[in-house]
């Protein structure tokens, strides 16, 4: 990740909707804990080919509803443990949303129909959310992403849930030290 | 601007939030009255705890362990090695925490999350309830704001007890009329699934009302709300009534009136039972003729594909899976039996009732011996095959019609396996035939009472 928060790395793209919490990271596995083993399933369900074209791509890029099913936290986990920073999707389904971002695992960022017709599996793309941006550096094309709303956005910048709750204490802690504020 | 009178959720988000008021797409920090975890979000939250605690933040005690309850379900009877470990380390968990609400296999009651969410009677109406399983969604049918969450989120609802929500949109299901006696809840949240897609009630509350609603039995709204997961929906709900306290009623008293406990269907003020607004607070409202609904499917690979059984492609099944929260409750197991009494199964049929106090329940009606006769496999209650974990688990090609709520590839096991989502009625009457069949094929319509399960 560079200074302003942006990254850049290549894709992946699954052009579907609806990839759902099974073919991320099948129920079978859903009784490892260990991270690192979780990783090397992730997407086993649609695409064996996965856990080794990870090794070169920080992204998915995907169609809606990305993430929908059951409330498995290993799905986030599992792409992150391989590498994904974040998932560019048309929409995402709650669970995989926040449990993304409360565990500060990825970031699932939203993308229009021109930002997902105009990605293709291999190119090199720039996510920088402080700009609102994608940049397809492959094309040199430039997208409007979808702001987080603004609890979201704190919960990110944060670090996660817990961090946020550990901020929002402290404020409070420091507003009862200062009578009169 | 506030409403004058706020829609079901929003009360129940208003009180637990202590605001006088909230409205669709606030941000609040919600207190929870009740939370569930289970043998694979419970590992997962214990994994959360040792992660946070590494960055020092106190993990030595619970905001309330009485509040919390614990199943095990997924992995159960342990399907190997590390699922009986991780059934330990659920244990030592409970124990360090003093949780004293776990549901051991093999120790008197248990059973599947959100079965025993409704059979204990560990969630009261207008409570704010979190599960670590995205099927929690199925106790709003108790009246309560029911949701499922992760790992990292039901960690931080153990230790503060609250966590935050944005307040949903509602969509409203008015259901016009009883249910015909072959038609099951089941088929009318897969007609709905079907209109409005799977990701149709993204982030809203999908809320059922109507005639044909008060007439069905909180059994069949249970199977409603648990299907609003497969919506999208971020819970589902319906009002309670004097049918939601008298069967809460039912399972915190026992037989003998030894006990009398009462269900209040209001606190703090706001009464859940009362109606609803204005209809054009809602964010859309969807209204069927329980007269015109039939038995559905849902085909591979999504609980959104579904068609009349009538039109139901002719494939022939290698088995029939009557399980699950979604399909496996006291009354579906009758519905079943209805179909199967005096018949002999042509598939491999497994019955997997989804607790004990069914299990038993079954048992002494004579509903087990009936599944025996007919050739079925009677299994201990266990999330199982519904999701791919264990007990009877698809091979590659393998063809289930299941009465559980998913079909995505390799959800019941083989990525190449295919599942047909179904009412136990139609699952049992498709045991008897070996191919997708209408229960009225095997029973006729004649001997049907009214429906509403």
């Amino acid at each position: 990740m560079s200074d302003n928060g942006a990254v850049t790395g290549g894709v992946i793209k699954y052009a579907r909707d609806n990839i759902d919490t099974d073919v991320i990271i099948p129920g079978q596995y859903l009784k490892i804990h260990d991270y690192a083993e979780l990783a090397t399933h992730a997407m086993e369900g649609l695409d064996g080919d996965f856990h080794s074209k990870a090794k070169n791509a920080s992204f998915i890029v995907a169609g809606r509803n990305f993430g929908c099913g059951s409330s498995r936290e290993h799905a986030p986990i599992a792409l992150a443990h391989s590498g994904i920073k974040a998932v560019a999707a048309l929409s995402f389904a709650r669970i995989f949303y926040r449990n993304a971002v409360d565990g500060a695992f990825l970031l699932p960022i939203e993308i229009g129909e021109d930002a997902y017709e105009g990605t293709s599996e291999g190119d090199v793309i720039t996510i920088d959310v402080k700009a609102g941006q994608m940049r397809n550096e492959t094309t040199g094309r430039r997208y409007e992403i979808k702001p987080f709303s603004e609890i979201i956005g704190k919960i990110i910048e944060a670090g996660g849930l817990f961090r946020y709750g550990m901020q929002q204490q402290q404020q409070q802690k420091q507003k009862q030290q200062q009578p009169g504020s | 601007m506030p409403r004058i009178v706020m829609n079901l959720v929003e009360r129940i988000l208003a009180r637990a939030s202590g605001r006088s008021s909230v409205s669709p797409d606030d941000v609040v920090f919600a207190k929870v009255d009740r939370a569930m975890v289970h043998d694979v979000s419970g590992p997962g939250v214990i994994k959360v705890f040792e992660k946070i605690a590494g960055q020092g933040i106190p993990t030595d005690k619970l905001w309330d362990p009485d509040r919390v309850w614990v199943a095990e379900d997924h992995f159960v009877p342990s399907a190997e090695k590390i699922s009986a470990e991780n059934i330990a380390r659920l244990s030592e968990f409970t124990s360090r925490y003093g949780i004293k609400n776990h549901f051991r296999y093999g120790m008197g009651q248990y059973g599947i999350c959100h079965t025993i969410s409704h059979e204990e009677a560990m969630v009261m109406p207008g409570d704010v309830y979190v599960g670590g399983d995205s099927h929690t969604n199925t106790t709003g049918a108790l009246g309560a704001f029911a949701c499922g969450l992760g790992h990292t989120d039901m960690a931080y609802v153990l230790l503060n007890g609250q966590i935050w929500f944005k307040v949903p949109e509602t969509m409203y299901f008015r259901l016009n009329g009883r249910l015909p006696g072959h038609v099951m809840a089941k088929d009318f949240i897969l007609r709905i699934i079907g209109d409005i897609g799977t990701d149709g009630g993204a982030y809203r509350t999908m809320q059922f009302g109507g005639t044909g609603i008060e007439e069905m039995s909180v059994e069949g709204r249970l199977t409603l709300c648990n299907m609003t997961t497969e919506a999208g929906a971020k819970n589902g709900i319906v009002r309670p009534d004097q049918k939601t306290a008298a069967y809460l009623e039912e399972r915190m008293n026992d037989a003998g009136g030894g006990t009398t406990a009462k269900v209040s269907l209001s606190r703090g003020g706001a009464d859940y039972s009362e109606p609803d607004g204005a209809e054009s607070d809602y964010a859309a409202v969807y209204e069927y003729e329980a007269s015109e609904l039939e038995p559905v499917v849902a085909e591979p690979f999504s609980p959104e594909n579904t068609r009349p059984v009538s039109e139901a492609p002719s494939v022939e099944l290698d088995k029939s899976y009557i399980g699950s929260c979604t399909g496996a409750k006291y009354e579906d197991l009758e519905a079943a039996a209805r179909i199967l009494k005096g018949k002999k199964v042509r598939i491999r049929t497994e019955v997997l009732p989804a607790a004990i106090s069914i299990y038993r329940r079954a048992m002494e009606s004579g509903l087990l011996r009936i599944f025996l006769d007919a050739g079925a496999t009677v299994g201990p209650p266990t999330c199982g095959a519904c999701c791919g974990a264990h007990m009877g688990v698809l091979g590659k090609d393998e063809v289930c019609i299941s009465t559980t709520n998913r079909n995505f590839p390799g959800r019941m096991g083989h990525v190449e396996s295919r599942t047909y989502l179904a009412s136990p009625m139609v699952a049992a009457a498709s045991a008897v035939t070996g191919r997708i069949t209408d229960p009225r094929e095997i029973v006729p319509a004649a001997s049907w009472g009214g429906g509403g399960t």
